[in-house]
């Protein structure tokens, strides 16, 4: 009967992922590049100017497809980060860490063609809205998370201060998401919603949908770039590390 | 294709300010984690190498 069962727990063990891990990795920097050049080809050269913003409305496919995985990152960053706290398992503490600074670059990515969008659009470079204060702490939430763990020295120990520190921030996340329902903001509404049929063209939403995607994968591949490299660094004693250090000469 | 020229590409409308700095800084950032990402590899490895040969030479000396 055990035998049946796929022992997830086996791929915790950094000894067993990190190949795994390595496989994997090509796949999504491949898929992040195709996806990325569609999304490119159609949001550049095939969507039509729009009516009221001209050719200026083009921001929207970086924009709100890093804002949308700013949010999700820091999602599954709390979600791993639980998952070692609970079970105490060393892999999704890595995996959180892992995911930090690729999500602290997509908050970035979102306030930085925000403001370049606000400036033709609105006037301002910046404003005190809900939408965008609240993306802004979720920057340095971020940005906190990898401070705090990069303060401690035991790994286990930062591992789990950091995890309460983005448990508690979770709640940020739907604060972004319905600010613009919930207070009178400068930011217009959501872009897209599952309820209702698109309002934009059809180009444009796929545009938009296609480097969602990219932006997806290539978070993906980051991140296991980076977990790969936190493994390295904290399995250092151990002769498996060694071994495969000597190995990739 | 919507655009007559090369320049009117570029010109974005009058908006290429906005929309060239928000893909071009867009596609840097990314650039640079993979770039700092490949560094950050390559020097671990050759710490573990490191470690492993002192390892060596000290047991040699035992």
């Amino acid at each position: 009967m055990s035998n049946r069962i796929v022992n997830w727990f086996r791929f915790s063990s950094p000894q067993t992922f990190y190949p795994l891990a390595g496989r994997l990795l090509p796949w999504f920097a491949g898929s992040a590049a195709v996806l990325g050049a569609a999304s490119l080809w159609l949001g550049l050269f095939v969507a039509p100017t729009d009516a009221q913003q001209g050719e200026g409305y083009r921001i929207i496919f970086v924009h709100v497809a890093a804002s949308w995985m700013s949010m999700f990152i820091y999602v599954v960053m709390a979600g791993w980060a639980a998952l070692g706290l609970i079970f105490n398992t060393r892999l999704s503490s890595m995996m959180a860490s892992a995911l930090a600074p690729t999500g602290t670059l997509f908050a970035f990515l979102s306030l930085w063609t925000g403001a370049l969008w606000g400036k033709p659009m609105w006037g301002a470079w910046w404003v005190w809205d809900a939408r965008l204060t609240s993306e802004l702490i979720l920057f340095f939430l971020y940005l906190g998370f990898i401070a705090l763990q990069a303060a401690i020295d035991d790994p286990r120990r930062a591992d789990r201060a950091g995890a309460v520190l983005a448990l508690v921030g979770v709640v940020n996340v739907p604060i972004i998401y319905f600010s613009v329902y919930w207070w009178n903001t400068l930011h217009q509404g959501a872009s897209v919603s599952l309820t209702k049929s698109p309002s934009m063209a059809h180009t444009m939403l796929w545009g938009m949908l296609l480097m969602a995607l990219s932006f997806w994968m290539y978070a993906i591949a980051a991140a296991l770039m980076r977990v790969r490299c936190i493994m390295l660094e904290r399995e250092r004693g151990s002769a498996w590390a060694g071994e495969l250090a000597e190995a990739a000469q | 294709m919507i655009w007559n020229s090369a320049a009117d590409f570029f010109a974005m409308g009058g908006y290429a300010l906005y929309v060239w700095g928000s893909f071009v800084v867009t596609a840097a950032a990314l650039a640079i984690e993979i770039i700092g990402l490949r560094r950050r590899r390559r020097a671990a490895l050759a710490d573990l190498r490191r470690e492993r040969s002192a390892r060596q030479v000290s047991k040699a000396r035992v």
